[in-house]
């Protein structure tokens, strides 16, 4: 079905839906009113008002206030909010009514979605916090991680570039592995999905809540998945009430905000023309001036629209909630591009007296991206300014190229603009997810559900590259074809049957609840990876076909996968609301492992202490909230790399490996290194935390320490040649440990009938530490090197070493002379042997940030709004490699013609590149201003119809000592990243 | 009830599925193979065969890649560094006045400044090579046991001379680590498989093993030059063992001169003869009606590609810069290697008038090697070609890919072992055959008679060897016999960095054993000096 048809058939259901809500309207009295919370008089937003055995019902605006028609006086109203005790009154004569809601016990009965189920926040005894939409960053959003970035302490997210729908990485308390996935889980409405793809395709405006399982005592019931925390996302759902439409338009637009300092054109000139070792490419300058930076880069606007309908039809038996959604959006650099299209339903009917609960989700989207050409960046910042963009010929589309022997140089940088625009490619996305949960009420047996969950996820990725043969940058070689035509297709399945039972029981005897859960799931994942013929520009084949063992498919990897088999439970035993346990366990089957370590179990224990409900604690006018929890959890790591990593097989080389003996070439067939006995990491954890509020919750906050083990570390080591078919193989050797705290704390300064401002501050450190990295120890092992260096042959930055952060920098000390000005190729001879040579390397700073915090506010005065988010992090470092790479003199020519340098030489009169000296790590600590954000709440601008109209500003400023452009990378290495914009954005929402 | 009835049925019927469900984590990869599947018949076994001898010329199963560290059988160093011919030949000829590279990838400066150490990616990256070849070697001989052959139905006399050759692989990859590392780890068929830590040989011991082992499988190899091209035949076997033997001095303090004559005379006299021209021995073509090659590493442009090989040579050698070279050469450049002056100064002419062996592009080009950065100082050679005899190029449209195989050991070498071997003292040769067959290769290096000799001397062997054989692997070896590698003797530009040159520590003859396995091979004792 094409997304087109989709999209309408999906517009017509809804269109059916707003007719029933029409049909089952009638006319009576209207009556007003106004919302207050009972504490201090604000008003509530958002309430339901319903009137009582109707389907009929609206909600209170930002002011509390609300309007809706009676059929007669008899009218019950029910009114009702998050966090507040239902209200009933009977209507009566009165036509308007100040309605005042008491908090439902402070709170004390919220739920918070957790594995498999829901728990009540007093009960929580793990690390678990839950950000819902009302809390969520405003502005441009395009990937929903972004939605809680700066706001939950411990969570870290790192958006990967300035792209166009470009995603994050996100490192819940630094993540525990060091090459096995380092990626929470993500769950959404209680399907795990393929991390693949986890967010990208979610539209953010579908999203209700989001929860952080950070610790293993919450997180252990997800088992052999959880070692990274878990991400639960739950959806928006149907709505009780009359039927209501939001539709939400945001533009915006986006600019550079900086440019890498390289010579100007005639700066350049002079350099070339005052060195002698230059002499050979002075003649090739041009006469122009061009900024290659400003060329490549331009304002990009984007639009985001949604439109969602929700609430309760036929008869209200059944809530609904329909929406779509596109985006479309230019990335800074010319010719990127993403498009967003999205769909999402959800039908959360009742059967049987409310006994079956039914929740229906659908989210379908599909993403197109044009793949611009990032290569360009690094052009631009290296191309030779000199030069004109294009020329009068047609040649390479026009643009200005270096040439040698009439056709485009070797070992030349290409126009950067060529590389944009000499090129045609996309990739095209499509996802579905879905799933259907039936929670059934067991109607005589009191407390006990049975809840079956069945999900299912498909998704593809399509791309199409095409690129003619005049682009320089795939011109022909002599006698040969040019460009290319190429394709990629992958598809990925992902299957869920999750059941488990539920069971809580209020012991009054003995002053206890008990909640019970045990289940049993198993998800499916499944990979098809098509291997395509790669093709020329003129459609004629580049190279031999595919190997494909069965000849009826175009499919060369096949169709691999894993299975995940589980049984868990969960108890939470909670006596006198004041001392809670909970226990959770799970045994998880893995596909990935050989038979005797494919069963793994993970548990988990905690306990809470609820201070605050003590007597002596009860009546305080300081302390309304007080609790303790400590938590120990085991959890564990199956996300390894290689689906099958304990199997013995035989490859077959591809077709450009084959050997000839005689007159034959051979498909080689060879044994692969494998490790019989490889299993999962594990990871053990202690937490404990102690939760405050004071002053009537006008101030909380939360201080959580945990230290965190991971044993049996997935890592690829070297091995002793002669034992196994490679010097390397992936194995359990290592451990890493970690210890932090999370500081989390919230102020309520002002809060009255018109104004309220919330200030909140999280900060953690993490201090993750490899402890063992090899088979047999060796003292003069110094570590695993990671990390190439952008420009350098093989030669890394990073060091996996045994007593320090996982890839921290690994250089030589650079030594200075009495100015402070670095001496090229000197470097401190640290073991004193007299020779400069890879013993003197040393592990110097850590690329992730030991410290990262955010800070929030948000200010409303009657109907204006006012917020913004910070974030920042102390004590990373990165490596600037466009300094390292650009800012020496030799690098002014490049082959055989000139290529531009950094204005960074300046400082150090390098002649030639100095790829490990640590003069090019330099401190990344930052903060910066994420988002302001401005609201205004119109209110009612028509009948029925609400406005509300935002503005918002994105990445404000940044404030460091870095000398690049931006230090906030996610492997602290900085090498022609695509800058982050700077976003302007003006959005209006209207509900009717 | 009846709900209840049915939602518990449901449970039952759920538990039910999912201990069947169990089953369902025995998975196995699509389009892949167990050994059972590989060894099923006899093309399985000449398939893995072709992995074995395969290992020497190619970096990976897959497409080559240049950059990429985890991609090649030698993990940890760049695959596009980790062909065998050219981890072996960077060995050989790169640490001395044969070549130097302009870049500073990989370790190659400390390579070429004799200042490596045992970190040194390419001391890593050839151990590595040598070591995985000799474990694909094992696998096969521990597939290929009587037994397992008759289970499977194979025809054990199909097998016995596949098996011969595979342990001549294994000894000529010793002979390697024997000649560079002197005391490498040491792994046979008969050692367990997993994560054993192999003991270490001493480099006495291995040179009985290889001469033992290249005997032992005589019997059973075919005959020479009756094998398919690229297969290891009985002179195959002879040539390794007479360069071993003329080496003996060296590796195990013994002259085994005598020896080195009976087997180089085996090859001389098996049937082989030279190509009449020089320089179609390094052309794309040069598989075709090859009478002097003994034994090759087969390349080609498209169907075995590799960044190795002669694909390494003519890259490194061309430059962007000289355009008629990249079209005399046939392939792309990368514009790094150079030959110091000394080795084009050995020529009577450096542009090949009268020694037509005196392959070098000259223009724009300075003799000497004032600088090893700038790409003027030095000459490239443009003896191996990616042309073919009648004017043509190579398979790989793209010209990346070089067609051109590798001979291992040719005639000439066995001329030349001959011939020193006689002055060195050997018995059962003559100097007077010995000048023949030297005059064998002037003649054809000449063209005519002008250049013949009527005596010799060992010096004037280390330099013939030099203009027949140079860039083709033999020079730190050569050096070494003559005692002029490490010492202050004889000098080359860029020797122990210096532009000059410099002496050097003598227990450089030796290549520590990588730094990696001595850490993870507590068995493993580093040589004397590192």
């Amino acid at each position: 079905m094409t997304l087109h048809r989709l999209l309408a058939r999906a517009g017509a259901l809804a269109l059916l839906l707003m007719v029933f809500a029409m049909n089952v309207f009638a006319q009576g009295k209207t009556v007003t009113g106004k919302v207050t919370d009972s504490k201090d008089g604000t008003p509530v937003a958002n309430a339901s008002v319903t009137i009582k055995g109707t389907n009929r019902g609206t909600t209170t605006d930002a002011g509390g206030n609300f309007r809706i028609a009676v059929d007669n006086n008899n009218a019950v109203l029910v009114i009702s909010s998050v966090g507040f005790t239902e209200y009933e009154l009977t209507v009566g004569a009165q036509t308007d009514f100040s309605i005042s809601l008491a908090a439902a016990q402070g709170t004390l009965n919220e739920v918070v979605v957790v594995g498999y189920g829901t728990q009540r926040k007093r009960d929580l005894t793990g690390a678990v916090a839950t950000v819902s939409s009302k809390d969520f960053v405003k502005g441009a959003i395009q990937t929903p991680e972004q939605l809680i970035s700066g706001k939950v302490a411990g969570v870290q997210i790192t958006s990967n570039n300035g792209a166009a729908g470009a995603g994050s990485r996100i490192r819940i308390r630094g993540g525990a592995s060091l090459n096995a996935s380092n990626d929470p889980l993500v769950v959404i409405d209680g399907l795990p999905v393929d991390n693949g793809n986890a967010l990208s395709l979610i539209n953010p405006n579908d999203i209700e809540s989001f929860t952080l399982l950070k610790d293993p005592s919450a997180a252990a019931i997800y088992g052999s998945r959880a070692s990274n925390g878990v991400i639960i996302i739950t959806t928006k759902k149907g709505r009780k009430g009359k039927v209501k439409f939001n539709f939400g338009a945001q533009g915006f637009l986006q600019t550079a905000v900086k440019n890498v300092d390289v010579l100007t054109a005639s700066e350049f000139e002079s350099v070339i023309k005052s060195r002698p070792e230059l002499s050979s490419v002075a003649n090739l300058l041009g006469k122009s001036s061009t900024d290659w930076q400003n060329e490549i880069y331009r304002p990009a606007f984007g639009q985001d629209y949604n439109l969602s309908a929700s609430g309760t039809v036929i008869d209200g038996k059944l809530p609904f909630r329909i929406s779509g959604g596109f985006l479309n959006q230019d990335g800074i650099l010319k010719t990127d591009n993403f498009k967003r299209y999205s769909g999402g339903l959800n039908l959360s009917p009742k059967f049987f007296k409310d006994n079956l609960k039914v929740d229906l989700n659908l989210k379908i989207a599909r993403t197109v991206n044009a793949d611009a050409d990032f290569g360009a960046i690094g052009s631009a910042v290296s191309f030779d300014p000199t030069q004109a963009t294009t020329t009068n010929s047609n040649r390479f589309d026009g643009y200005y190229e270096w040439l040698q022997g009439g056709r485009p140089a070797a070992n030349a940088n290409r126009n950067p603009l060529g590389l944009l625009y000499s090129r045609d490619h996309s990739r095209e996305l499509t996802r579905f997810i879905g799933n259907i949960q039936l929670d059934y009420s067991i109607p005589f047996v009191k407390g006990l559900r049975a809840n079956l969950n069945l999900g299912n996820e498909y998704s593809n990725e399509r791309g199409s590259f095409v690129k003619s043969d005049s682009a320089a940058s795939a011109y022909p070689a002599i006698g040969g074809k040019g460009g290319y035509r190429n394709r990629s297709y992958l598809e990925r399945r992902n299957k869920l049957f999750d059941f488990y039972l539920n069971y809580v029981k209020d012991v009054k005897s003995i002053n206890s609840r008990i909640d019970l859960t045990a289940g049993t799931g198993y998800q499916d994942y499944r990979y098809f990876n098509f291997n395509y013929q790669s093709w020329y520009y003129d459609g004629s084949p580049n190279g031999p076909y595919p190997i494909r063992l069965s000849d009826n498919s175009d499919d060369a990897n096949g169709d691999n996968g894993y299975t995940i088999i589980s049984y868990y439970s969960r108890l939470t035993y909670n006596l006198a609301s004041k001392y809670i346990l909970t226990l959770n366990g799970r045994a998880d089957g893995s596909s990935r492992f050989a038979k005797e370590n494919r069963w793994g179990f993970f548990p988990s224990a905690a306990v809470a202490w609820r201070v605050s409900e003590e007597n002596f604690l009860k009546n305080s006018k300081v302390i309304s909230d007080l609790k303790f929890r400590v938590g120990y959890g085991v959890t564990g790591q199956q996300d390894i790399p290689g689906l099958y990593p304990y199997l013995a097989v035989y490859n077959q080389s591809n077709n450009n490996g084959l050997y000839q003996l005689g007159n034959t070439y051979y498909n080689r067939l060879g044994p692969v290194e494998y490790d019989p006995n490889i299993k999962w990491e594990t990871t053990e954890n202690i937490n404990a935390a102690v939760e405050y509020g004071l002053f009537n919750d006008r101030v909380t906050g939360i201080l959580e320490v945990f230290s965190r083990k991971t044993k049996d570390l997935v890592s690829v080591v070297p091995i002793a040649l002669g034992a196994n078919f490679a010097n390397s193989l992936l194995t359990n050797v290592g451990n890493i440990e970690s210890k932090g705290f999370e500081v989390t704390m919230n102020f309520i300064p002002v809060k009255n009938q018109n104004t309220q401002w919330d200030i909140g501050f999280n900060v953690t450190y993490a201090n993750p530490k490899i402890t063992k990295l090899l088979i047999n120890e060796d003292p003069n092992f110094a570590g695993n090197n990671v990390t190439v260096i952008g420009g350098s042959i093989g030669t890394t930055a990073q060091i996996d070493a045994v007593g320090y952060r996982p890839r921290s920098f690994y250089m030589y000390q650079q030594v200075y002379d009495q100015n402070n000005k670095p001496i090229e190729g000197l470097y401190e001879d640290q073991n004193r042997d007299g020779i400069i040579n890879e013993k003197d390397l040393r592990v110097f700073k850590p690329s992730d940030a030991p410290v990262y915090l955010g800070i929030n506010s948000s200010v409303t005065y009657k109907r204006f709004n006012a917020g913004f988010v910070m974030r920042g992090s102390i004590g990373n470092y990165v490596y600037n490699n466009v300094f390292m790479q650009y800012g020496v003199i030799n690098q002014a020519k490049l082959g055989a013609v000139p290529q531009n340098i950094h204005n960074s030489y300046l400082q150090t009169g390098f002649l030639n590149k100095q790829e490990l000296s640590d003069y090019y790590i330099q401190n990344g600590s930052f903060l910066r201003l994420d988002n302001i954000n401005f609201g205004y709440d119109a209110g009612a601008i028509a009948k029925n119809v609400n406005l509300r109209i935002t503005a918002n500003v994105q990445n404000v400023f940044l404030i460091t000592k870095y000398k690049g452009l931006d230090p906030e990378l996610t492997n602290g290495m900085d090498n022609n990243i695509y800058p982050r914009p700077r976003t302007f954005v003006l959005g209006v929402n209207l509900d009717f | 009830m009846k709900y209840f009835i049915t939602r518990i049925s449901a449970i039952f019927m759920a538990a039910m599925v999912l201990t069947a469900c169990h089953k369902k984590l025995d998975q196995f990869p699509a389009n892949t193979l167990t050994s059972e599947d590989a060894y099923k018949n006899l093309d399985g076994y000449k398939r893995v065969l072709a992995r074995v001898y395969g290992s020497m010329v190619l970096t990976s199963q897959n497409a080559p890649a240049t950059g990429c560290f985890g991609c090649g059988d030698v993990k940890g160093v760049d695959e596009g560094f980790s062909d065998f011919f050219r981890n072996y030949w960077t060995v050989q000829d790169m640490s001395t006045d044969m070549a130097k590279w302009k870049y500073a990838d990989d370790g190659l400066y400390d390579m070429q400044f004799n200042r490596w150490n045992a970190g040194n990616p390419l001391v890593e990256g050839l151990y590595g090579r040598c070591m995985l070849v000799i474990t694909f070697a094992n696998e096969f001989l521990r597939e290929s046991t009587p037994e397992k052959l008759s289970a499977r139905g194979i025809n054990a006399e199909t097998i016995k001379p596949m098996r011969a050759e595979v342990r001549f692989i294994r000894a000529y990859m010793y002979w390697v680590l024997m000649d560079i590392y002197g005391n490498p780890g040491f792994v046979t068929e008969t050692d367990p498989f997993g994560t054993f830590t192999p003991p270490q040989i001493t480099r006495a011991e291995l040179f009985t093993y290889i001469e033992n082992e290249l005997k032992g499988i005589d019997a059973d190899l075919l005959a020479p030059r009756t094998n398919e091209y690229g297969r290891a035949d009985k002179a195959a076997a002879w040539a390794i063992l007479a360069r071993m033997y003329l080496n003996a001095q060296v590796y195990i303090n013994q002259p085994k001169f005598t020896e080195a004559i009976t087997y180089s005379k085996k090859v001389i006299d098996a049937g082989y003869s030279l190509m009449s021209n020089y320089q179609w021995l390094f052309m794309a073509d040069n598989h075709i009606g090859n009478t002097e090659a003994i034994w090759t590493l087969n390349y080609d442009g498209v169907k075995s590609q590799s960044y190795g090989g002669a694909t390494f040579i003519i890259n490194g050698t061309g430059s962007g810069e000289r355009q008629p070279l990249v079209q005399l050469n046939g392939l792309g450049g990368w514009g790094a290697m150079r030959a110091t002056e000394k080795i084009p100064q050995l020529f009577p002419d450096v542009t090949g008038t009268a020694d037509k062996r005196s392959l070098w592009y000259t223009d724009q080009q300075s003799l000497n090697m004032d600088d090893y950065f700038e790409y003027q100082f030095g000459l490239p050679t443009t003896k191996f070609r990616n042309r073919t005899r009648s004017g043509g190029y190579g398979n790989d449209p793209n010209r990346t890919f070089s067609d051109i195989d590798i001979a291992v050991s040719r005639l000439a070498e066995m001329y030349l072992t001959y011939a020193e071997a006689v002055k060195r003292g050997g018995a059962g040769g003559s100097e007077a055959q010995a000048v023949i067959y030297l005059n064998l290769l002037r003649q054809r290096a000449y063209g005519n008679a002008s250049g013949n000799i009527t005596t010799y001397d060992l010096d004037f062997i280390l330099d013939e060897r030099a203009r027949e054989l140079y860039w083709e692997g033999f020079r730190r070896i050569d050096l070494i016999r003559y005692n002029r590698y490490s010492e202050g003797t004889y000098l080359w530009p860029w020797k122990g960095g210096l532009r000059n040159g410099t002496a050097f520590d003598a227990t450089k003859k030796l290549l520590p054993i990588p730094s990696k396995q001595l850490a993870v091979n507590p068995n493993l004792k580093q040589n004397l000096g590192y």
